[in-house]
């Protein structure tokens, strides 16, 4: 369980201190890992097999959003040429 | 049982920790799949094996090569090859390999360890697993299984928009049916047959 909070809070730091969008989505992984290291952890406290199905799910939701966002990061990429997240933001908010 | 639970945990908060503060996208990407690595030898001391080689093929062999083939199609050119010349020194493959090494003594350790298979007090086995997830949870396997179709669509969605707007930008420099045909998996290379060297 601590190993799952310091990686997510590691997880969290790189989310917000980095600018490169790869290094965005890394720690993204990085964080659906250790909800999922929770997941393990409380599974295996109680010797439920609940807890490695719902990390299952979180493995296959991890794919789905990486797809998705590596495939942004290129359209990105391509129209701003630049990684940085700071590039799209044309909304003057 | 819990010393090796705790190595793997040192070893993944550092490669963690080295990850986030790396400069370069490949090396952190290295530092990244040791993480994984050391998170899956962390469920298999946890009594979660099946989880910990999935964790390992999934994870670590098929999220990171997406994430490596980004990073390796965004860094095209002479710049990235001059960058690749300087990255090249002697010595960045340490620290990998120092935390990788650690981590094949602790596999080896546990697995030629004679007795139990995971050493856990209370192992799930994958037999369990299987049961439940295709019994009570077979609403959430099949949704999965539409977020994964969804994803795969839309990343085919938002692929596919690159190409039709190198068509505008270069008109006249791309072949018409080249672009075309790798537009449409389903007939791609159809044409190459008059045109082939």
């Amino acid at each position: 369980m601590l190993l799952a909070a310091i990686l997510f809070t590691l997880g969290l730091i790189g989310l917000i201190a980095r600018r490169n969008l790869v290094f965005v989505l890394m720690s993204l992984e990085i964080m659906l890992n250790a909800a999922g290291v929770a997941f393990i952890a409380a599974g295996a406290r109680w010797g439920q097999p609940d807890g490695q199905i719902m990390f299952l799910f979180i493995l296959a939701m991890a794919a789905a959003e990486v797809s998705v966002g590596l495939a942004l990061v290129l359209q990105l990429y391509h129209r701003f040429k630049t990684l940085d997240d700071e590039a799209p933001s044309e909304m003057r908010g | 049982m819990d010393a090796a639970f705790y190595i793997a945990s040192v070893v993944a908060i550092g490669a963690t920790v080295l990850t986030i503060t790396r400069t370069n996208a490949v090396h952190a990407l290295l530092y990244l799949i040791l993480s994984l690595l050391a998170v899956a030898v962390a469920f298999y001391t946890m009594g979660a094996p099946f989880i910990a080689a999935l964790e390992v093929i999934i994870y670590a062999g098929a999220i990171m090569v997406l994430f490596i083939f980004i990073v390796m199609m965004l860094n095209l050119g002479e710049r990235a090859a001059a960058l690749e010349r300087r990255w090249r020194t002697p010595g960045m493959w340490r620290g990998p390999a120092i935390l990788a090494g650690l981590l094949l003594i602790e596999v080896a350790y546990l697995l030629l360890r004679a007795g139990n298979a995971t050493g856990a007090a209370q192992a799930v086995e994958p037999k369990q697993v299987a049961m439940a997830l295709f019994g009570p949870y077979l609403i959430g396997v099949e949704l999965s299984s539409i977020l994964l179709l969804a994803g795969m669509i839309g990343a085919y969605h938002l692929g596919m928009r690159k190409i039709e707007e190198m068509r505008e930008e270069h008109g006249t420099h791309i072949d018409e049916g080249r672009v075309v045909a790798s537009g449409d998996l389903v007939h791609a290379g159809a044409d190459r047959a008059d045109r082939a060297p």
